[in-house]
């Protein structure tokens, strides 16, 4: 289990490492370059050419790659152009809001997604198993930022249900939890969809497994077999599929920041952009990559940490 | 007085290309405290059978005829779910072929034995004490340690006991035992057919013994059913069967048996033919179609003969050992 | 024709061609189905109600919103095609190069997907258009960027599975060139689940450009896509919900009839590739 977990930390390292070489050359690739950004449209060439020199554009290439990656690995990814503040700081005091949106979405997702793929799986060919099946289809098509805008247009402006805007009174959980409720189902709706078809497939795999045969041989209760016996191996993709679902989620959580005004990661890279505020950008990038390859590290350990086939299998 | 008795059971599977009739006029029975070993090649409805028995048929299969007597008279034939729950694992048990998948691979040993106790009334404690009781019965080291592990961390051959400890655990009236030692190798099947006699014996069950291998059937059992193709087509006692087989399948099956091969062959005889479709029946005798010894009057349908001392044949050539030598 | 009608026989199937075949035509014959200009300001006629006149009212300029919606689906498939069609050419080349290829290179282009796959794609696209300044090419880019990899992994696996296989040793004896075994004997393996699979994307195409356009980032003013017109109708939703709704009903639309369709002709000619 020790040396798997550590392999699987190594790749993480790489694939990061990797992540950050592309996104410099893209950067350096495509066509405007961060200074001219930051600068806008009126600047003039001298005073572009004094930040291009200031932020080590004017050095050859390899130099800026060698600077924009040691640093990135020290978690530097330089100030914040308005204030001068270190934009780690800025990104990793947004995350948490972006977190408890992620939270929240893999919260309906499993919420929903879990019950209503056991229970199609279990009404196997009947009416609601179609209607689930059609449903789950449906969910995953249409796009988060399109439910955010409905959600927020349906129970919020036009049935006043629940808030519009913003992440809630600071300190008061039971506020920022009623807050949370619109935007996080934006987030998580689709994988609803995505939760519920692997949830019947497995399920019904596995409710074909001798085992669960040897189970009803006994005379066990079907609901002890269905929900102990069956469900608990049922679900266990769902954690590699939800570790796949984060970054999915991480862009979900973008428009929904917007359209419901919330503060985190996906507000600042707009409101970066809005303010040619580039290090904030490529920042926010970078911690959210990682932070994806990382919930996918963790998913990994928690399969292994949960089924104990493939525990003892490292 | 007979456990389980069997009278003209008849199974349906409705499937695409139309009904399929797995089990005709299948009938013997159980007697109390005895082995009865089912004998016949894979498709000849064995594991219907034993679903049938258990009311575990699937969606698609229905019995459509016939009884299933059950200790006192009971008919397991339209019994309700919740009835017929009440007596698997309690009154019939069952151990199943593949000791790799038969036992849930993410609850321990221990859970899973004490689960099956549900019913028992006993404190936790006590129910522990139970598996632990039985997993010493079956021999497997540290029985205590042993439950707090799960199935894939034991070897074929314990988990395949442990799956014995399980079914013997509630002392049913009836074990069903479906190819237990199938996937063993030979020194761990002697070993465990072994431990399940002598289990048999020190708990006064009758046993169900479903096998393709003559040899275990011979050493293990006391009476035999051989089937072909849904139908049982001869039974009897374990001496009539092997010593004196009348119908034309039983000789052949006997005859392929590697076991019994004398000669260094390399090839093993087999029967030639297959097992007719199910969903279009012969007419006569079932076996007819692969029968060397067929003739016109086998195209008649056929019915089962007692040919002397219960032991009964489903052939018309079929004749007892008085009428052979008259 | 066969194959129709097996998506015809399915209600689901049958229902989401319907829905994609009222996109296309209204996209097509856009021109003939209003008479207003989707660009075209009307000072006078801002947030009108939808009415007969103008079916899905007007917007914060007086632009005739069922006008802007026909318009817009222009740009939605114009987007999915080409960006579709140059994610799998170039998913089909560099799978058939990792496959076939050395096994360092194959190490090497494997490692560099998987990378590409870690950023959450809405985040490397606002990066990258921080730099370009929001167009459609920018937009077609960042699908192309997100959709190659996929494509090319699942190309790779199949080709390495072929490479061992008996013709193309066979081929490979016979001292057929690489270019040729590629060409004869593996691509035309490999290419139908990938095309199966890269029109099961184009509805998440469709919705990376709203989503894009939406923030802003997609196409520039005036050019109407669906996106642009859910940022309009979100800036004045507690007023006129109508454009909301306006911009958000095509998108819904034309991602499920795209799903529903694709699932359909997955299950039928390729089942295998079911819940991937």
């Amino acid at each position: 289990m020790l040396a798997y977990a550590a392999k699987r930390l190594g790749l993480s390292v790489v694939i990061v490492s990797v992540a950050m070489a592309l996104l410099f050359c893209m950067i350096y690739l495509i066509p405007g370059d961060p200074a001219s950004v930051a600068l806008g449209p009126r600047a003039s060439e001298a005073m572009k050419e004094a930040l291009r020199v200031r932020m080590g554009l004017d050095q050859p290439v390899w130099t800026q790659f060698w600077n924009f990656y040691s640093s990135a690995w020290r978690g530097d990814f330089g100030n914040e152009v308005l204030s001068g503040r270190p934009v780690i700081e800025v990104v990793l005091q947004q995350l948490p809001y972006t977190l408890a949106l992620i939270v929240g979405g893999i919260t309906w997702s499993v919420g929903l997604g879990i019950p209503l793929g056991c229970w199609a799986a279990v009404k196997r060919g009947s009416f609601a198993d179609r209607v689930v099946g059609v449903l789950s289809v449906a969910v995953i098509a249409v796009p988060s930022f399109v439910v955010a805008i409905y959600a927020l247009l349906i129970f919020a402006v036009s049935l006043r249900w629940l808030p519009a805007i913003g992440a809630g009174e600071p300190g008061h959980l039971g506020d920022q939890l009623i807050h949370l409720i619109l935007p996080s189902l934006a987030v998580g709706l689709g994988w609803v969809g995505y939760i519920a078809r692997m949830v019947r497939a497995s399920m019904l795999e596995v409710l074909e497994a001798p085992h669960i045969r040897t189970a009803r041989a006994f005379g066990l209760p079907d609901a002890l077999v269905t929900y102990r016996y069956a469900l608990t191996i049922a679900i266990l993709p769902t954690v590699t599929l939800l570790g796949i679902g984060i970054g999915q989620m991480l862009s979900s959580a973008v428009f929904a920041e917007i359209v419901f005004a919330r503060p985190g990661v996906g507000r600042l890279v707009y409101d970066a952009i809005l303010t040619r505020n580039f290090p904030v950008v490529t920042g926010a990038v970078l911690v959210t990559t990682a932070f994806f390859v990382l919930v996918n590290l963790i998913a990994d350990l928690v399969i292994g940490a949960l089924d104990p086939r493939v525990r003892s299998s490292f | 007085m007979s456990v389980l008795a069997i009278e003209t059971l008849n199974v349906t599977f409705s499937t695409e290309a139309g009904p399929l009739h797995a089990l005709k006029d299948v009938s013997f029975t159980v007697p109390e405290r005895r082995i009865v070993g089912i004998v016949g090649e894979s498709g000849c409805g064995k594991s219907t059978l034993i679903n049938a028995i258990l009311g575990l048929l699937a969606d698609n299969g229905r019995v459509t005829g016939g009884r299933i007597l059950f200790e006192d008279g009971n008919d397991l034939v339209g019994l309700d779910p919740t009835a017929m729950r009440a007596l698997r694992g309690l009154r019939i048990s069952t151990v199943f072929q593949d000791p790799m998948g038969a036992l849930n691979p993410v609850i321990s040993v221990g859970r899973q034995m004490v689960n099956i106790q549900y019913r028992s009334g006993l404190s936790k404690s006590a129910k522990l004490a139970r598996a632990t009781e039985m997993l010493e019965l079956v021999r497997i080291p540290d029985a205590r340690a042993a439950l707090r592990r799960y199935p894939h961390q034991f070897s074929g051959g314990m988990k395949q006991r442990i799956a014995i400890a399980m079914a013997l655990m509630m002392e049913p009236a009836l074990l069903i035992a479906d190819e237990p030692t199938t996937a063993l190798d030979a020194t761990l099947e002697v070993a465990t057919i072994e431990l399940l006699k002598d289990l048999q014996r020190k708990i006064g069950c009758s046993v169900l013994f479903i096998s393709h291998h003559l040899g275990v059937i011979a050493e293990l059992c006391d009476e035999v059913v051989v089937m072909y193709a849904g139908e049982v087509v001869e039974r009897g006692d374990v001496r009539q069967i092997f010593h004196q087989p009348k119908h034309p399948y039983t000789m052949r099956l006997l005859e392929c048996d590697p076991a019994r091969q004398t000669e260094r062959t390399r090839n093993l005889p087999t029967i030639p033919g297959e097992i007719p479709d199910l969903r279009a029946r012969p007419r006569g005798c079932v076996f007819a179609p692969r029968c060397t010894l067929a003739e016109a009057i086998c195209a008649a349908p056929q019915v089962e003969r007692d040919i002397g001392r219960g032991h009964r044949v489903r052939c018309v050539k079929a004749v007892s050992p008085a009428e052979a030598e008259a | 024709m066969g194959q129709v009608r097996r998506v015809l026989r399915e209600p689901l199937g049958a229902f989401g061609l319907a829905l994609v075949v009222l996109v296309v035509v209204m996209s097509i014959f856009a021109g003939l189905l209003t008479q207003y200009d989707p660009a075209g300001l009307s000072p006078r006629d801002r947030f009108l109600d939808p009415s007969t006149t103008h079916l899905l009212g007007t917007d914060q300029l007086g632009r005739d919103l069922f006008s802007r919606v026909l318009f817009g689906g222009r740009i939605a498939l114009y987007v999915a095609l080409v960006s579709t069609a140059i994610s799998l050419a170039a998913g089909i080349v560099l799978g058939l190069i990792a496959g076939y290829g050395p096994r360092w290179l194959d190490n090497v282009m494997i490692l560099l997907f998987d990378a590409l796959k870690s950023f959450p794609t809405v985040m490397l696209a606002l990066a990258l258009v921080t730099l370009t300044g929001p167009s459609l090419t920018a937009v077609m880019v960042v699908v192309i960027i997100v959709n190659v990899p996929g494509y090319a992994r699942i190309i790779r696996t199949q080709t390495i599975a072929l490479k061992s296989s008996e013709f193309v040793m066979a081929a490979q004896s016979m001292g057929a060139s690489t270019a040729r075994i590629l060409r004869v004997h593996i691509l035309p393996n490999v290419i139908g689940p990938i095309v199966i699979l890269a029109s099961m994307d184009i509805p998440v195409v469709i919705a990376i450009e709203a989503g894009m356009s939406f923030l802003g980032l997609g196409v520039r003013p005036p050019t109407p896509s669906w996106g642009s017109i859910l940022n309009d109708g979100f800036a004045n939703i507690r007023e006129t919900p109508w454009i909301a709704i306006a911009g958000g009903l095509p998108i819904i639309v034309t991602t499920l009839g795209f799903t529903f369709l694709g699932e359909t002709l997955r299950d039928i000619f390729d089942p295998r590739l079911k819940g991937r």
